[in-house]
């Protein structure tokens, strides 16, 4: 036991490497939201734009979406952060990944999203058509407020799936929760920074994954009335 | 007729591919004018009311609506027309997502371009015309079919519609809620607005349409005051259509 503690839960470690951690969850949190925002905005604007089935932006669209959701994020990330420099374009760990996880965000968004759109029933469309609101007043009054909702369930278990991915960019130098704990681990030679690490996606995540189940619970509620 | 027509429809055709709905159908509806609209399954109907505001796109002929021909014109006079040519469907299509209130203040907000106070009274008193102010705050999902088709109807009359398209107004509801839709109907005909109406309630035909037409095969193959159609029909398939479904 005695072992286990000194193991996991050095304290002299943790308070060593506790700053580092720390820094580590903040740039985690930068760069999530970063990509939630950009990777939902994204997504929710392609799933629009298919609304209005022109073929040569749905092609576009779906080669896109089952590109970015076929690949492995992490081959993407050594891809351009150890292929563009080849070809002359540097871009910093942290864009890359922000980059790779907004793109795959995306991909995977807009497939909910447009689920989300082809669920709502044709009658909605005319009606809102019927009374002049016209094809774009549609969707942006009637058909889009159904379709996020629908969506919100599927995505959010999508975002934390994604977010957590922040993770990869420890193979690309970016100065995470996991990039500062196997550093530090390397150095004390202690396997306390790892737990550190786990215990801060604890933090960071739990909260998120219990207001999902929230969520979740009160709209099963409201539609059991 | 005296007066030009309030809604004209002139050789009007409609295909589907190669499938020929609509073949050359002509009809006029003065004003304050109900005509009712009967015909087998799969004759046109529903696809005639659709072209009236162009939910359905013509293959050829001309409507006239109030004079204004709507095949011609911009997007934006589209639009304007389709606030003149009021459409209830069989199945509501009340936006769940909202109240009854907003339901009918919608389109007024948006497409009109009334401001809220403006929208929210326009509603309440046609909320009030249909029986249903006492529901304003209510969701679609919490009344019956029969107050759903009259909040739809109401949503339509909103935005002071001169014709109104009815295709099975009352098809989805329950027969005990028919009466309530129906008589939302009769009240509309005795202010003086003009309806289309594509029904199978002979009983509110015979009782309220000024005329009746028969359709079938893409086109009109009689027309009469109700009394002619229902008590002597002329056309071969009229006479056989009838005596199908009135038994
Ligand atoms: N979008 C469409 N594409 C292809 N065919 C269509 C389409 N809409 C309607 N049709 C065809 O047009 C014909 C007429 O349809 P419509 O709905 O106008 O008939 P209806 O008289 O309203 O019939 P019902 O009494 O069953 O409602 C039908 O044979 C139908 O299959
Ligand atoms: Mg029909």
């Amino acid at each position: 036991m005695q072992n286990f503690l000194h193991t996991f839960f050095d304290p002299n470690v943790m308070a060593r490497y506790l700053p580092d951690v720390l820094s580590g969850m903040m740039v985690a949190i930068w760069i999530g939201a970063a990509v939630v925002v950009a990777g939902v905005t994204a997504g929710l604007a392609l799933a629009c734009l298919r609304t209005y089935r022109i073929a040569i932006c749905d092609v576009f669209i779906i080669c896109f979406a089952d590109i970015f959701r076929a690949l492995p994020p992490l081959v993407l990330i050594l891809l351009l952060y150890f292929g563009l420099p080849g070809v002359g374009v540097r871009l910093s760990g942290p864009v890359v990944l922000f980059v790779v996880l907004s793109l795959t965000l995306a991909a995977f968004a807009e497939e909910i999203f447009w689920a989300g759109f082809s669920s709502i029933e044709k009658g909605q469309w005319e009606a809102g058509i019927s009374t002049g609101l016209g094809f774009g007043g549609t969707l942006v009054y009637v058909a889009l407020p159904q379709a996020v909702r629908l969506a919100i369930p599927p995505l959010v278990n999508r975002v934390l799936a994604i977010t957590k991915m922040t993770a990869l960019g420890s193979v690309i130098g970016v100065l995470e929760i996991l990039s500062a704990a196997t550093t530090a681990q390397s150095f004390s030679g202690s396997a306390t920074p790892l737990s550190l690490a786990a215990i801060a996606y604890l933090v960071l995540f739990l909260p998120l994954v219990f207001a999902a189940r929230m969520f979740e619970r009160r709209r099963e509620q409201s539609l059991g009335r | 007729m005296v007066s030009r027509p309030m809604l004209e429809i002139v050789s009007l055709q409609k295909c589907f591919g190669d499938n020929v709905i609509l073949r050359d159908i002509n009809l006029k509806v003065a004003q304050g004018e109900l005509v009712f609209i009967i015909g087998p399954s799969g004759s046109g109907k529903s696809t005639m009311l659709r072209c009236c505001n162009r939910l359905e796109e013509p293959s050829g002929g001309d409507v006239i609506v109030d004079g204004r021909n709507i095949m011609s014109g911009t997007r934006r006079d589209l639009d304007l027309m389709r606030l003149k040519v009021g459409m209830v469907f069989q199945g509501f299509h009340l936006y769940p997502h909202m109240s009854v209130l907003n339901n009918v203040t919608l389109a007024q907000r948006k497409a009109m371009g009334r401001t809220a106070e403006e929208a929210k009274a326009r509603a309440m008193d046609m909320l009030e015309r249909v029986g249903l102010a006492h529901k304003a705050d209510a969701m679609p999902a919490q009344l019956s079919g029969g107050q759903q088709q009259r909040v739809a109807i109401a949503r339509a009359l909103a935005l002071d519609p001169l014709v109104m398209l009815f295709d099975e107004p009352t098809s989805a509801l329950d027969p005990e809620l028919v009466g309530s839709v129906l008589a939302v109907m009769k009240d509309l005909k005795a202010k003086g607005m003009t309806m289309l109406v594509v029904s199978h309630e002979m009983g509110f035909a015979r009782e309220t349409a000024d005329r009746v037409i028969f359709m079938d095969g893409g086109v009109v193959v009689e027309e009469g005051a109700p009394d002619e159609i229902f008590g002597a029909p002329k056309a071969e398939r009229t006479q056989a259509f009838l005596s199908r479904v009135t038994r």
